[in-house]
Order: C-alpha cells, then sequence, then structure tokens
C-alpha cells in the first residue's frame, strides 16, 4: 500500500466480494434448485432458499437414477468419471515421466526426432481430429471400453515437457554419485529421480485428474452404453431441451455431484494446482 | 541445454520411449495423417470408390456461406469471451493485489470454477436464463424484458458468453495476480511520489508492465474458446438457435455426425489444425513467458 485512503481500504473488498458472489451464483442457484421438488421449479417458483427434498433428491440420483433420461444412477457414473480421470492422470504422469528420463539421460540416435514426435502433438487437440480418431478407436474395438475412453487421451505433450524441464535442473552430481555406487539407470531413476520429482508429479496429478474427469466430447462418441457412460455427459442428457419433461431437481443435484470432486481437489491441494498450472503453460 | 552425464544404453532408452511414442503415432498421427488424406478425397455415395481431387473439398467449403458464418460466429464468441474474462480478471486482480486482508482467502474463492466441467457449466447458466423457469429470465421479464436463447440468436449467443467467462475468469485471474506480483513495488512508490494517482498509475506504469502477460493469456483464452468451449455450447444451446453459436469445432462435430461428406469435414479439421499450429507458434515465438511465482 503506498498511500493510504479509506475509500481506497474499503472499495477492493467490495469489488471482491461482488466479485465472488457473482462467480458462486450459478452454483448456489444450482444446490438451491437440487433441494426443491420438479413442481415448484417447474412453475417458476423457486425461493432462494434450501428446499426440504435434499436427502430425497440425491438419494435418487445417486442410487436410483432418473426416469427420462437416463436409466443408469448416478453413482455408477460417477465411478466411470473416477476410473477414467484416475487412469487419464496416472497414465500420463508414468508414461511421460519415463519417455522424458529416456530423452533426458540417455544418447542415442534420432533421439531429438523422438521428442519433437512428442512435441508436436501439443498442437493437436482432440477436437480437431475428432473423427479419424473415433474410426481408429472403432477399428481397434474400442468403443464402450474404458481403454478406449482413456489410451487415446493418455499421450500428450505436456507432461513430458514438464518433466524433462525439471529432469534438467537436477545436479549432475546425483548422477555421478549413483554411477559410483554403482547404481544402474533404472535404480538411479526409481531411487532418486521420482523421489525428486514428487511435487511436480503431484502438481500434474491435479491438473491432469480435472482434465480427464471433465472430460466431454470424447466420452459422448465412445460411449454409447448406459452403464459406460460418465457424469459429465450424463447431465446433458438429462436436460430435454425445449421441453417440461426435465427433471431439473435431479439434474442439478447431478451438475452438484460433477462439479464436487475436481473442486474439491482444487480448493484442498491449492498450492500444487496453482504450480501444476503455471508449470504446464511453460 | 544438455546433460554433461549420461547412461550408457542401446535398448533401454527405446523402450522407456516406446509407450509414449506408440499411442502418440496411433491416436495422434495416424488420424491426422488420415484427416488430411481425406481432405484430398472424394467419396461416391456409396462409398465403394474414392478419387483424388486435389483441392476441391477445400474450394467447396471455402465457397459455402455457411462456413464463414461459423468462422464470425467464432471470432465474436472469442473475441467477447476473450474481452470480458480478461477485463474482470485484470480487476479482481488488481483489487486482490493491493495487500488487503483475506487476499488468499478471496483466492480460493475465485479460483474454484477451472475445476468446473465446461459441460457443467452450460448447465449451469441454461438453468437460470432458462425462458419460462430460470431465476435470471424471470426478473428481467418483470423488467420488461423479453429473453428467450431458444428463439434469438444474440441472446443465444450471450448465453454461450458468459458461461465460458464465467470458467475463464479464474484462470485469467491467477495469471494476472501473479504477474501483478512481480512488478517491482519500488517502481510503483517512485510514481507515487511525483504524485501520480493510483488511476494513472495503473495506466502508465502497471499495465504497461503486465503487458507480457496479457499477451500471453489473449492466446491461451483464444485457444480455450476454440477448442475447449464445445461442451458448453453443446449442453446451453447444441449450436443454435439455427446455427447462430455453431463455432468452427462444433460444426466439424454436427457435420461429421450428420455423416455423408466425409472430404469436407476433414477439410475443415484441417483448417482448424492450421489455425491450433498457428496460435501455438505465435505463442512460442512471440510470448515471453517469463511470470514469477
Amino acid at each position: 500500500m503506498v498511500e493510504r485512503r479509506r475509500l481506497l481500504d474499503f472499495l477492493p473488498h467490495l469489488i471482491l466480494i461482488i466479485g465472488v458472489a457473482i462467480v458462486a451464483f450459478p452454483v448456489y442457484v444450482a444446490f438451491i434448485a437440487s433441494t426443491w421438488d420438479a413442481a415448484t421449479i417447474s412453475n417458476g417458483s423457486m425461493p432462494l432458499r434450501p428446499g426440504p427434498h435434499f436427502a430425497e433428491n440425491y438419494y435418487r440420483t445417486i442410487f436410483v437414477g432418473t426416469s427420462s433420461s437416463t436409466r443408469e444412477p448416478v453413482g455408477t457414473m460417477m465411478l466411470n468419471s473416477l476410473i477414467m480421470a484416475l487412469t487419464i492422470a496416472i497414465g500420463k504422469i508414468a508414461i511421460s515421466l519415463i519417455s522424458a528420463f529416456a530423452v533426458v539421460y540417455f544418447r542415442f540416435p534420432f533421439r531429438m526426432t523422438a521428442f519433437w514426435i512428442i512435441f508436436v502433438t501439443l498442437m493437436l487437440p482432440v477436437e480437431v481430429r475428432i473423427f479419424p480418431t473415433y474410426k481408429i478407436v472403432a477399428d481397434l474395438n474400442m468403443l464402450d471400453t474404458f481403454a478406449g475412453l482413456t489410451i487415446p487421451l493418455i499421450a500428450s505433450a505436456t507432461a513430458t515437457l514438464l518433466f524433462r524441464q525439471f529432469f534438467m535442473t537436477v545436479p549432475d552430481e546425483l548422477v555421478e554419485a549413483s554411477k559410483i555406487d554403482g547404481a544402474g539407470p533404472m535404480k538411479f531413476f526409481v531411487d532418486t529421480l521420482v523421489p525428486l520429482s514428487i511435487t511436480s508429479i503431484a502438481a500434474m496429478f491435479v491438473i491432469q485428474f480435472i482434465y480427464g474427469w471433465n472430460q466431454y466430447l470424447w466420452p459422448l462418441l465412445i460411449t454409447t452404453k448406459d452403464n459406460m457412460q460418465t457424469i459429465v455427459i450424463a447431465i446433458k442428457k438429462m436436460i430435454v431441451t425445449q421441453d417440461a419433461l426435465t427433471e431439473w431437481q435431479l439434474a442439478m443435484a447431478t451438475a452438484i455431484l460433477a462439479m464436487l470432486p475436481p473442486v474439491l481437489v482444487v480448493v484442498v491441494m491449492q498450492k500444487l494446482f496453482v504450480k501444476g498450472l503455471v508449470e504446464t503453460e511453460k | 541445454m544438455e546433460k554433461r552425464v549420461v547412461f550408457n544404453g542401446k535398448l533401454l532408452p527405446y523402450l522407456l520411449l516406446a509407450p509414449q511414442l506408440l499411442i502418440t503415432l496411433v491416436f495422434f498421427y495416424w488420424p491426422a495423417g488420415q484427416a488430411v488424406l481425406q481432405s484430398f478425397l472424394v467419396q461416391d455415395a456409396f462409398g465403394l470408390s474414392t478419387e483424388f481431387v486435389w483441392f476441391e473439398n477445400y474450394q467447396v467449403l471455402f465457397s459455402k456461406p455457411e462456413y464463414y458464418k461459423s468462422m464470425l460466429t467464432t471470432a465474436i464468441f472469442s473475441s467477447l469471451v476473450a474481452f470480458f474474462s480478461l477485463s474482470i480478471a485484470l480487476l479482481l486482480a488488481v483489487q486482490a493485489d493491493r495487500h488487503i486482508k483475506f487476499a488468499s482467502g478471496y483466492k480460493t474463492l475465485l479460483i474454484w470454477p477451472y475445476a468446473v466441467a465446461p459441460a457443467v457449466a452450460g448447465v449451469l447458466w441454461l438453468f437460470m436464463f432458462q425462458p419460462s423457469l430460470g431465476i435470471v429470465s424471470q426478473s428481467m421479464r418483470v423488467a420488461g424484458f423479453e429473453w428467450n436463447p431458444l428463439l434469438r440468436q444474440d441472446h443465444a449467443m450471450m448465453l454461450v458468453v458468459m458461461a465460458a467467462t464465467w470458467k475463464q475468469i479464474s484462470y485469467n485471474f491467477l495469471f494476472f495476480l501473479a504477474g501483478l506480483q512481480a512488478i517491482p513495488k519500488s517502481v510503483i512508490e517512485a510514481a507515487a511520489i511525483d504524485g501520480a494517482r493510483p488511476a494513472r498509475r495503473f495506466w502508465t506504469i502497471i499495465f504497461p508492465l503486465l503487458s507480457p502477460t496479457t499477451f500471453f493469456l489473449l492466446v491461451v483464452n483464444i485457444v480455450y474458446v476454440f477448442f475447449d468451449t464445445f461442451g458448453i455450447i453443446d449442453a446451453a444451446t447444441q449450436g443454435g438457435p439455427a446455427k447462430g453459436t455453431e463455432t468452427m469445432v462444433y460444426k466439424v462435430y454436427s457435420d461429421g455426425r450428420s455423416g455423408g461428406d466425409l472430404g469436407g469435414s476433414a477439410a475443415q479439421s484441417v483448417v482448424l489444425m492450421v489455425i491450433v499450429i498457428a496460435l501455438t507458434a505465435i505463442q512460442f515465438r512471440y510470448v515471453e513467458r517469463k511470470v514469477q511465482y
């Protein structure tokens, strides 16, 4: 603070409180809607305070499923989302760690070619090559499988670049010391390099978990069976456009459940999240 | 930069690289190559024979008014989202940077929408602005404003812009805050001693010093609007009404889904690839990513 003025002390708080309120408002409305019954919402008389149907709506959403559009209970879908997000996050980290290790700690023919092959994929988001990729997954008989859902999203340059950058900062003396101790490359990797990278790995995990959980277009194409659906694509199917049939209270309960895990991850692991976000953009 | 000390190994490095290279080749290069190849081919109606036609698919694509319309929609959508999410985030970041109490609390309360899936964000905003029962659209009707994103293209565009902006503020806020905190306080104090008021200090010192961050965020935001807003559009408007919110990425999807013109759809994919590559090149070439934390 350079100078003190009463107005300047109060104004930032006011602006930030308004900002926080605007940011939180849509979620608040969704939560309120998830505690009322269908009739109150559909005749447009929903008050802005919690209603009496909280337990009933969430029980029905998680264990029973909604009647009209999706027959599968949301509990199953959350499990699918969890498996997908964990596989993508762990898979990405695993293959990126070893490929970055190979690129940094070995000298071999076509090393830079391999690096560039990986690097260029930064520029090809799945959205631009969606149908050819879908066709390959279909040809490999991987539709409606977790392998089809996750493997095509596992390869990405982001994590490899991040780990490469981190490995570059690891002092050479550590390699020399392990060599003197007679340790081979894999022993060095497991006993020295991975423990040193643990913060980077955790930060990467937070970012990739959110990325995996929030996938939309890919699961929409790959899953046709109800029991393979993820929670994010289920919400959209619950909303019947231009129709009074939408059970908004259940759709909103599903929306709250769909955002809960990734939002919790961000709030609880805020430091790692910020670190991951910043590092993946470098 | 290279390591001086390395391990020896003939086969091991290839084995370590194999999983990632295999997945990359099968799921990145092969489909991208297919898209490029297909964009030069025309298939007959029964899928029996294909013919190599050079750039005919592209000529057809660029002669269609719908394609220019989706380009225009994308341009409007990305400029509105970039403008609003950058300015709101900057406003909030400047306030949070004033060393006020609870600054870290505000940070936590502002960054979480990053974790909300685009499709979920679309549904949340759709619910508030649903013409008959939405809580905001009802108050608008009371105020005498007839709101209907299901019929009016401009209303639908506003809806997706709001949802996309809402989701992107958190990201921009984090980077702006970091950028602001990297500006040396002595520079600002010197200006204050010279008699510069807060507004003047902001526009003549802080804003120019933030320009690398702003430019970096601008590119990131455009990439975000191009590719990550698919879920928002699909959940809130499905590209409608009458294709009023159909961006280029959404068009690839809806054209590809309805089937038929494989070559045309592939040509659209290739155009998008060129745009991403250009944006990424700009990002690497011109953006000084020296954000300090």
